[in-house]
């Protein structure tokens, strides 16, 4: 079993070295009309793909056979300590955690990352904790999981340290920290409002980022133009997002599926071609500058305190998203939207009016849309049509898939991750796109249900009967 | 005899093919009508354009809810014509595959409640009380079909007859006052034939809701319908009580087939 994975293991390394090797290895110089060759470059390609194949085994592995989650796995109790530890070897998470480890200590002396460091540490760390809790804890204490469905306690507790965590965050870090996580809770926000179009109605949306833009010119436009306060654009913005969703939903109604993705697509190009070339209103590429920043009471603020104003504002519609969007899930017209998604023409037999439920999701999403792209507008002070464009809409899309269709929860991490990891992997720079890409690749192989797959809600009745469903 | 649904005439064509031929039909209070025909004879074809999926090319769809004036419902949309107290199953099972089961018979109530963005955001007192209103006749209509032992499963999850029992229970979430099942014993074994027998029977008498049904199951058709209309080629061939269909010989010629004549 062991000899057998390595080997594979070796074959794949070799396969992809083979195959890489006039892209990695070979290179032309036509200047001196020399060859170059670039050994070190082999290794790396022979050394990764060694370690990548053994964790696509594993993983896959345990994709076939899957099993429950072993948080209580009874196989280990009564164990001694050695057994265990063979039990615990076998674990598809410990495995992975191996291997990255491995992976990463067998550079460690070569590489000077920062990244490089700290996912040693990461992976160190993590691969400790859960042979630990293996190993000697698996029977004193209940999964974590299980003791959090039980406390009444747990749930305010969480919040409690959440609530202290996002309040105390700007005020450890540089404004720069809070600034991208400002940019990166923007997308939170599109992405809640892109998950009710696609994750909820089951809407494919491609021009998305188009209420973006609408909300944060209308900001842009109404500021330098009219003076227009902050707070009098954030609702005009939503109110526009969701008139321009409105109108755009109208000739879309009939359409689905593929129909309706390509549509939206062209919404969005158009959408990006008029901010581009209606120089006269949008200003061309150029964009509009000087839009203010958001006011409070006419406080004055540098920047530093402007930006972590921002930052609470953009936390407040995070919430505020949160609790609407959650809220509307769970009731008649969540479930309409559902239905929707899940057999267009039942749903029409049941009662349920098309027409409205179909614009009614595609116009809330833009609202949400609209609303954030006010503040988006507020926080770069500056905007252009390069803001906007497909690669925009595109990855807030991914991060609905990736989050898991319908899922609030996965969607906010979903974000998170996305916006901030290529931030932190600055370090190894342009390769970071790489990691993104191959993050996704692999996330929709063996996660297709996305980080959280959408729970749904169970009720109980307590009806005549006095039955608990 | 108070009639419920009046057809006459229905004509339905399909570029240069009439799949439907001036049929007529009706439907009174408290009946169990059944519409047999041959694979190909327009049996959903008419269903469909009797519950708003199609418009048809001619005749009229009147139906008279009771308590309330008659409405000619050609052309107008399917939510609307269920809104107006008509519900139906299909043949190839229609459920919301990834939705629980209780849900999906809580889609079925809601052209009967009415809140609306802003009140399922606020969840004030009157949505409150209607989402419990819901959830619990949705649930007594799961417990009347035997499915409430399995409210929160996905309905995807469901054994094949439990989904055709399932779309019943959502058919009938919609408050109708005439239910059209489409084939609801397809692909069901015998014992979950007698089941759904029992089911319809007891939906026809219990809650008053009129039924019509395509069947293929000759004995399933045989045992409870009380007037039965067979199709052929788009066209209506004959109609009457279930003797007289059994011994019709344009019938048993079409249809039922030598298996009929011997029986």
């Amino acid at each position: 079993m062991i000899a057998s994975t390595i080997r594979k293991a070796v074959i794949a390394a070799l396969w992809l070295a083979f195959l890489t090797f006039p892209l990695m290895v070979v290179k032309v110089n036509t200047l001196k009309d020399l060859v170059e060759w670039r050994w070190i470059n082999l290794a790396w390609v022979l050394y990764s793909g060694f370690f990548a194949s053994l964790v696509w085994q594993v993983l896959y592995q345990y994709r076939k056979t899957k099993k429950a989650d072993d948080e209580d796995d009874p196989s280990l109790q009564g164990l001694s300590l050695g057994d265990r530890l063979m039990v615990s070897l076998k674990d598809p998470y410990v495995l992975v955690l191996l291997f990255a480890l491995a992976y990463f200590v067998g550079l460690y002396p070569l590489v000077s990352f920062e990244f490089w460091r700290w996912s040693c540490k990461i992976a160190l760390a993590v691969l400790a904790a859960k042979l630990a809790y293996k190993l000697f804890l698996v029977k004193k204490v209940r999964s974590c999981s299980a003791v959090m469905k039980e406390s009444p306690l747990s749930k305010p507790i969480l919040f409690a340290v959440l609530g202290i965590a996002v309040i105390y965050f700007p005020f450890s870090v540089d404004s720069y920290q809070v600034n991208i996580m400002v940019l990166a809770l923007i997308y939170v926000v599109l992405g809640l409002g892109l998950n009710i179009t696609v994750g909820l109605a089951g809407l494919l949306d491609l021009g998305y980022i188009a209420f973006f833009a609408v909300g944060a010119y209308t900001y842009g436009l109404l500021n330098t133009h009219f003076g227009l306060d902050f707070w009098i654009c954030l609702p005009l913005g939503g109110l526009i997002g969701t008139f321009f969703g409105v109108l755009l939903g109208l000739p879309i109604l009939r359409l689905r599926g593929d129909y309706l993705a390509i549509v939206t697509l062209g919404f969005g190009m158009i959408a990006h071609q008029v901010l581009t070339n209606w120089t006269d209103v949008f200003k061309g590429n150029l964009g509009i500058h000087k839009i203010e920043r958001p006011g409070f009471f006419g406080m004055e603020m540098d920047l530093a305190q402007a930006t972590t104003y921002t930052y609470f504002l953009v936390v407040l519609l995070v919430i505020g998203t949160i609790f609407v969007t959650n809220r509307l899930k769970d009731s008649r017209i969540g479930r309409a939207w559902m239905a929707l998604r899940e057999d267009e023409i039942a749903c029409v037999a049941m009662g349920i009016d098309m027409a409205r439920t179909k614009l009614s999701a595609y116009a809330f999403g833009a609202f949400w849309a609209g609303t954030v792209g006010v503040i988006f507008a507020a926080r770069n002070t500056s905007i252009n049509p390069n803001s906007f464009t497909f690669l925009e809409s595109a990855i807030v899309l991914s991060i609905v898939v990736l989050g898991g269709m319908g899922s609030i929860f996965g969607v906010i991490i979903a974000a998170l991750v996305m916006m901030l990891m290529p931030e932190y992997l600055r370090d190894i720079g342009e390769y970071r796109w790489l990691v993104f890409g191959a993050v996704m690749v692999l996330m929709m192989i063996f996660r297709p249900q996305g980080l959280i797959a959408n729970q749904r809600r169970t009720y109980k009745y307590e009806g005549a009967k006095g039955e608990e469903s | 005899m108070e009639k419920l649904l009046d057809v006459r005439g229905l004509t339905m064509d399909f570029g240069g093919l009439r799949a439907v031929d001036n049929v007529s039909l009706e439907i009174n209070k408290g009946e169990i009508v059944a519409l047999i025909g041959p694979n190909g004879a327009g049996k959903t074809t008419f269903f469909n354009c009797t519950t708003g999926i199609y418009t048809p090319t001619g005749g009229d769809v009147v139906i008279h809810p009771p308590g309330e004036a008659e409405v000619r419902i050609n052309g107008m949309k399917p939510n609307r014509i269920t809104t107006l107290g008509m519900a139906r199953t299909f043949q190839n099972i229609r459920l919301f595959p990834a939705m629980t089961v209780l849900e999906n018979v809580m889609i079925g109530r809601h052209c009967r409640t009415s809140t609306d963005i802003i009140g399922a955001i606020l969840r004030g007192p009157n949505t409150k009380k209607q989402e419990k209103e819901t959830i619990e006749k949705s649930y007594a209509l799961l417990e009347k079909v035997g499915l409430d032992h399995l409210a929160n499963e996905f309905a995807k999850n469901l054994p094949y007859g439990a989904q055709r029992r399932l779309e019943i229970a959502r058919a009938m979430a919609t408050d109708p006052f005439l239910l059209l099942l489409d084939e609801p014993a397809a692909g069901m074994n015998p014992q979950e034939t007698k089941e759904l027998d029992e089911l319809i029977v007891r939906i026809a008498r219990e809650e008053g809701i009129s039924i019509l049904l395509i069947e293929h199951d000759m004995k399933l058709v045989m045992n409870i319908s009380e007037r039965i209309y067979v199709m052929e080629y788009g066209k209506l061939l004959a109609y009457g009580p279930p003797e007289e269909i059994k011994n019709n010989p344009k019938v048993i010629e079409a249809y039922l087939g030598e298996e009929a004549v011997h029986a």
